[in-house]
């Protein structure tokens, strides 16, 4: 893999041609402009705007149903659209043949040719669009060198693992010139090791060759560890698009808060306190100064508010030494080897808290805990959305 | 109930009590061997009286022992069958017949295949518009019987002038196999992911491309499947080879009828009973040697419909 020269600039430097990517194009941007998708008149998708930078590795992230796999084959192609335009690479490609979209796709259930080599199946495109046969060896055997798969080259997709499948159907992707690559839940047949593994992958053949990258998942770890920028979907809208790290720590609203993070972030509704400079948010039996918060809009005395922490910020006193925001009894306990979860009940709520591997909490057990202020997101509970 | 601890049944010294294979030999096992022996024998035993009629020399026939096995044999009946008995004044056997029936079911069996399969492609992965109210059309097809369009046909062929012709039968089976061969075909591509006819659209494939090069081959089982039900039905078809081949090309069973009709003198019982089982040859061979196939392509077009 390192032996790949990395070339995303725009222009291909002459020194480059002595290990030059597999693909000569340059990796394209995409623009899509007031997308509206309708399957059977429902409308799926509307109104949707969103541009993915040349070279960017953008992953679609929502629960099934979000919208996410349609926008995904609009963008190939493969869906008419109702509404709007999609632009690759600075052309206007929403009425195009998804073989002239300058796309390479790969699918949840690998879609390999089933009849033909793992050589015939990386080479069918190029094959119908009548590339000279010396170029199409070419580039066969640079993908299969960076897939690791030289081995398999004369294989039948039924005599190939689940990893090495998807390895082919990236390949039949790579051999062909396309300034896009888009991925549709690619690793979600895999069971979870392989899973990990073809994350590293995946993650270092975009750092080698630099391919703008639309991928597809319902996978919060796949996007938080491959995404530039992450797009949460639901409800055929994007909720919130962003670097991982942002995301995470600065969710736009409910929804995207609770989609991410495992466990899920703990909600607890209260009110604000404003008083000589300082802001408390308070319910029963819970009190976090949360002054240093950065509010959107200026918080007034009383306003009802959701407060949202992450169970790795609190911080639970098994042995109770220290004076907590409030106090939770221990109802489970899931140890995970590095990490142990605890689930506690505040007050008839539950809880979660994310400690070291090395506590050993019992179920039963009265506990004070603490939670990070710097750490939490408030919410405005009408509408949902980061205060 | 066993445990895998060893030591628990020997501490406690009780005896090992084992659940007794059921018998093997029960009144319901009787009862369906019984069953299937009578039916076995029900369908088995006008073959055996055909092939012993078959090897008797007509002298023996006359005694009317129709179940004995015959005391002198002989080869005599199947030859005069296949090259010397008459039809009509044409006295060259069921042989004619049998390379007549040859040449209408080759080329029908490809054609009606290569379509069905057309069809079903197109059907299942291009989602035309109206292709379900066409397939409806095409089913309603399926359950028209002949005799209610065999006259407007024959007109119609004889207008375009492809009646009592090779092309005419050929056309004939071929739109005749046409429902069928396309609802196998369709639900066999309706069981293939949608997946891979869009990878095969994103590298470029066309129409014909995609059809030729990834869909045809993928469905060599289901194709297996369509030669064996388009041989065997268009080898076993009386009434359309009748009307439709004339005189020149009619099929084998036609011949067969015509043969045992002819008389002259003396039935010939045993050359009558070999030019039946020759006639039977193909789809009997069909059967036995691709059983298998069979059932399996009767499950494909009966899932998913």
């Amino acid at each position: 893999m390192s032996a790949i020269a990395v070339n995303s600039s725009v222009e291909p430097s002459p020194a480059s041609s002595a290990a030059s990517p597999v693909s000569h194009v340059a990796s394209a941007n995409v623009d899509i402009r007031q997308l509206e998708i309708r399957l059977g008149g429902v409308p799926i998708i509307a109104a949707m705007d969103l541009h993915v930078q040349a070279g960017e590795f953008l992953v679609l992230l929502g629960p099934s149903g979000c919208g996410k796999s349609t926008l995904l084959h609009s963008i190939a192609g493969l869906l008419d659209v109702h509404e709007g335009s999609i632009e690759i690479g600075g052309r206007d490609v929403t009425w195009a043949d998804p073989k002239d979209r300058s796309i390479g796709m790969v699918f949840q259930s690998y879609a390999l040719y089933p009849t033909m080599s793992v050589e015939r199946n990386m080479s069918f495109g190029l094959r119908v669009n009548g590339t000279p046969r010396a170029e199409i060896e070419k580039r066969v055997a640079r993908a299969a060198e960076i897939l690791h798969l030289q081995e398999l080259l004369k294989r039948k997709p039924s005599q190939l693992s689940g990893g090495q499948r998807q390895r082919v159907a990236i390949g039949r992707a790579l051999v062909r010139d396309v300034g896009v690559f888009l991925f549709d839940e690619p690793l979600s047949n895999l069971d979870a090791k392989l899973r990990a593994e073809l994350r590293r992958e995946l993650k270092q053949l975009h750092k080698n060759i630099g391919t703008t990258m639309v991928y597809v998942t319902h996978d919060q770890v796949e996007a938080m560890t491959l995404a530039t920028r992450i797009a949460v979907m639901n409800k055929g809208r994007i909720q919130q698009i962003g670097a991982p790290g942002e995301i995470y720590n600065r969710p736009a609203n409910v929804f995207v808060a609770g989609f991410l993070g495992s466990p899920s972030m703990n909600f607890a509704e209260g009110t604000l306190q404003v008083a000589d400079g300082a802001v408390t948010f308070r319910r029963a039996g819970l009190s976090v100064d949360v002054t240093r918060y950065a509010f959107a809009q200026a918080p007034r005395d009383g306003q009802p508010v959701l407060l949202g922490i992450r169970p790795e910020d609190i911080a639970l006193h098994l042995d109770g030494a220290a004076a907590g925001d409030g106090t939770g009894t221990v109802a489970l306990v899931e140890p995970m080897g590095a990490q142990t979860i605890v689930w506690m009940d505040v007050q008839g709520q539950q809880v979660s808290a994310m400690l070291s591997g090395h506590a050993e909490p019992v179920v039963g057990q009265q506990a004070p805990f603490r939670i990070a202020a710097e750490k939490v997101s408030l919410f405005e509970p009408g509408t949902q959305e980061r205060l | 109930m066993s445990t895998p601890s060893p030591a628990l049944p020997a501490a406690a010294g009780l005896p090992r009590v084992r659940s007794k294979r059921p018998p093997r030999v029960t009144p319901a096992r009787i009862g369906v061997y019984a069953f299937l022996l009578t039916g076995a024998a029900f369908f088995l035993l006008p073959l055996y009286v055909m092939l012993v009629t078959s090897v008797k020399p007509m002298a023996e026939i006359r005694l009317g022992n129709l179940f004995a096995l015959p005391n002198a044999w002989t080869v005599e009946p199947w030859i005069a069958a296949w090259s010397q008995a008459c039809t009509g004044l044409d006295c060259s056997g069921i042989q004619v017949g049998f390379w007549n029936s040859v040449k209408i079911v080759l080329p029908s069996t490809v054609i009606s295949i290569f379509f069905g399969a057309l069809n079903g492609y197109a059907l299942s992965f291009w989602r035309a518009r109206g292709a379900n109210l066409l397939f409806g059309v095409l089913m309603i097809g399926a359950f028209v019987p002949y005799q209610v369009v065999m006259f407007p046909l024959v007109r119609a062929f004889a207008a375009a002038g492809i009646f009592s012709s090779l092309p005419g039968i050929v056309l004939i089976h071929t739109i005749f196999g046409m429902p069928v061969m396309t609802l196998l075909f369709r639900n066999y591509y309706a069981s293939v992911p949608g997946e891979l006819f869009k990878a095969a659209r994103i590298d470029g494939g066309g129409f014909f491309r995609i059809f030729f090069q990834l869909m045809l081959p993928m469905a060599t089982p289901i194709i297996i499947v369509a030669v064996i039900m388009q041989v065997t039905a268009i080898w076993n078809d009386f009434i359309l080879g009748l009307v439709f081949a004339g005189r020149d090309n009619l099929p084998m069973t036609v011949q067969l009828n015509n043969v045992i009709n002819t008389t002259t003198g003396e039935r010939l019982y045993n050359v009558n009973m070999a030019a039946t089982v020759l006639t039977s040859l193909v789809p009997l061979a069909i059967y036995l040697i691709s059983g298998r196939w069979f059932v399996r392509g009767i499950a494909a077009g009966a899932v998913k419909g």
